[in-house]
């Protein structure tokens, strides 16, 4: 695969290694230093770092000022932009404003539902959708045009990824929508955290049947159950996650001291278990409020030391 | 058996506990009563399928549009009882009749009385 | 239609306790149907504004009258030569039918009686869903017939979201996922490869986006 951005993701991507992102969230407040702390711990184990835009909702500082942040550092992020808060100018505007950073990722989500947060009374305003946003960021880039048929001055350079829930309901669309995502111009997949690996290998098989592991970086999403509690949450009350029943057990059988240092080690005998997977080029550890972890994680799974581009 | 209760109750007789409309209830409350209840048939036990149901359901609509306007919840409710039960429906007829002394008249009466006088 | 639900009395009450003649004005088309604002719910809420204001020792005259419709000029006007005799209208019809009234009666204070809702149906009594958010475009044809700008909470035009899970929304398991209803439904219109057509940004310009709107049809105007 031919590189077309200046991006650090995707020149690591097509060399053929094994790419490690991971991700931040920003603080619920102005202060800088949070952003920068929790990138400084991860920083040398991973080669792109996403950061949330407003997560779950919730009202959060800004994807792009923290992105802004990390650019500052001399880190690369993606730049994480949902289609629930903004309508085409402002999508369009931010992405400029990002490439005018030289931030040189993006990762196309329609986000949760604002219910979910902090602002249940909101409007959402999802003018586009996930799947528009990305031929949005593509045709901006590729054909320097505005959505309204203008030149761009200046395109933005992004390599542009997208989400996928291999686990979310009816699985049956779950591969074709991979297609029709890639049909759309995704260039790079973080999935949805894998536990239940039997149903991601399905997954990834009918996707490769169509060859859609060839038009697409996949990047397989883990993250380490910190505790029994944490694995019955994700279980029973996040959205779309998957996960079974055998983890949940494995967690709970172990004594509470223990389980954080289980929950890492599932973590990275998954990694293992999907890097026999075809298709699968990368991974995207979210050790969720525990970016800690993260280099414990890469390192044990043999994903260190990180190439150099 | 020829039980005995107090004449202060007036019987409005309908077919089935289903005809009883809120507007009926309310209308009742405007002209001066000071309590209404309904005695249905035994829940299940309806003839017509649903009517002691659905007569709960509007008892319930006029005790919420009662409270909100001041008059009162309390002076409405319903009641079910089988049709050979006369000492239950006495009985009921007495506690509905206690419910309403305690609770006083209607409001309404005494505004309604001074505009006439 | 146009689905409404009931105002609290309390509220109700707030808007008009100042006046001493009010008129009810029900509708006899959707807020009928929905059981919010027709000759029924005009007489249950006379009678109770009635007591209320007999309980504060008000005399207060509240008439009842409900119209074939709000919306239309003709309707409306069956009150023109009454309409004087209030100091305010409380409209049980829908806000089209509330504001028709106001422009209508310029010097009559027209208060809302129900809060209007939706364009839905009737699922069962007592159950009314959303089903046309009125876009203005109609993209049904390639939805199968199942709407994602009115029964997906993001009105996402090419779904699901990672958040369907088992054929509900993520917002909540009492709601269905309107993709999943796509989606079944193309399966059995034998469908399922328009799925994969990617459904293009959509032109809002028809939909609240842009302006208030108006159908003018001068094929049918005098």
């Amino acid at each position: 695969m031919n590189v077309k951005t200046p991006s650090k993701l995707e020149k690591i991507l097509a060399a053929g290694h094994f790419a490690v992102t991971s991700e931040c969230g920003p603080p619920r407040g102005s202060d800088p230093e949070v952003i920068v702390e929790k990138a400084n711990l991860i920083k040398n184990h991973v080669d792109a770092i996403n950061i949330t835009d407003n997560q779950t909702s919730v009202t959060r500082m800004c994807s792009l000022a923290a992105c802004i942040r990390l650019k500052l550092l001399g880190l690369e992020p993606i730049l994480q932009m949902v289609t629930r808060d903004r309508n085409r100018i402002a999508i369009q505007s931010d992405i400029l404003g990002a490439a005018s950073f030289d931030i040189h990722n993006i990762l196309c989500l329609s986000g949760d539902h604002q219910s979910f947060g902090d602002c249940a009374k909101g409007q959402n305003v999802h003018d586009l959708d996930s799947m528009q946003l990305i031929q949005t960021v593509r045709q901006m880039r590729d054909e320097g045009k505005f959505l309204g048929g203008d030149d761009i001055k200046r395109p933005p350079q992004m390599f542009v990824g997208a989400a996928a829930n291999p686990f979310a309901d009816p699985f049956e669309i779950r591969v074709p929508r991979l297609a029709k995502k890639v049909a759309a111009g995704v260039e790079f997949i973080q999935t949805q955290c894998i536990y239940n690996l039997d149903k991601f290998e399905t997954w990834m098989k009918i996707a490769g049947d169509r060859g859609l592991h060839e038009k697409v970086y996949i990047l397989a999403g883990v993250t380490p159950l910190k505790s029994a509690g944490m694995a019955k949450y994700m279980k029973n009350r996040v959205p779309g996650m998957d996960v079974p029943d055998e983890i949940v057990q494995r967690m709970s059988g172990t004594p509470k001291d223990k389980q954080a240092e289980e929950g890492i080690k599932i973590c990275i005998e998954s990694i293992q278990r999907l890097k026999e997977i075809k298709g699968i080029r990368g991974f995207h550890v979210m050790a969720i409020e525990w970016e800690e972890k993260v280099s414990e994680i890469v390192e044990q799974a043999g994903l260190f030391p990180r190439p150099l581009v | 058996m020829r039980i005995q209760y107090t004449t202060d109750i007036k019987i409005v007789r309908v077919p089935c506990t289903g005809k009883v409309d809120v507007l009926h209830i309310l209308r009742a409350f405007e002209k001066g009563a000071d309590g209404v209840y309904v005695v249905g048939c035994m829940e299940g036990d309806c003839h017509f399928n649903k009517g002691n149901f659905r007569a709960r359901k509007r008892v319930e609509q006029a005790r919420g549009i009662l409270e909100a306007i001041g008059i009162g919840g309390d002076r409405v409710r319903m009641y079910n009882l089988s049709s050979s039960e006369a000492p239950r429906f006495v009985e009921y007829a007495k506690e509905m009749d206690q419910r309403i002394r305690e609770l006083g008249p209607n409001p309404i009466k005494l505004p309604k009385a001074n505009k006439a006088a | 239609m146009i689905v409404a639900d009931k105002k609290p009395i309390e509220e109700i009450i707030a808007e008009v306790k100042n006046f001493t003649k009010i008129l009810l004005l029900g509708c006899n088309e959707c807020v009928t149907v929905c059981e919010a604002g027709g000759k029924k719910e005009v007489g249950v809420l006379a009678s109770a504004l009635r007591m209320y204001f007999l309980n504060q020792g008000k005399t207060v005259t509240i008439d009842e009258v409900t119209l074939e419709r709000q919306c239309d000029h003709e309707y409306l006007e069956e009150i023109r030569d009454r309409i004087d005799m209030y100091e305010a209208v409380v409209s049980l019809a829908c806000g089209v039918g509330v504001q028709f009234m106001a422009e209508k009666y310029q010097a009559t204070p027209v208060l809302p009686g129900v809060n209007t809702c939706f364009l839905g149906a009737t699922e069962k009594r007592g159950l009314w869903t959303e089903r046309c958010q009125a876009c203005g475009q109609c993209i049904l044809a390639s939805t199968g017939g199942i709407c994602p700008i009115s029964r997906c909470a993001k009105r996402i035009m090419n779904g699901p979201c990672g958040g369907s899970t088992k054929g509900k929304c993520e917002i909540s398991k009492d709601l269905d996922c309107a993709w999943q209803l796509i989606i079944d439904r193309l399966k059995a219109l034998g469908r399922l490869e328009d799925y994969e057509k990617i459904y293009s940004i959509k032109d809002w310009s028809t939909d609240r986006a842009g302006g208030p709107r108006k159908v003018e049809r001068e094929d049918v105007q005098e």
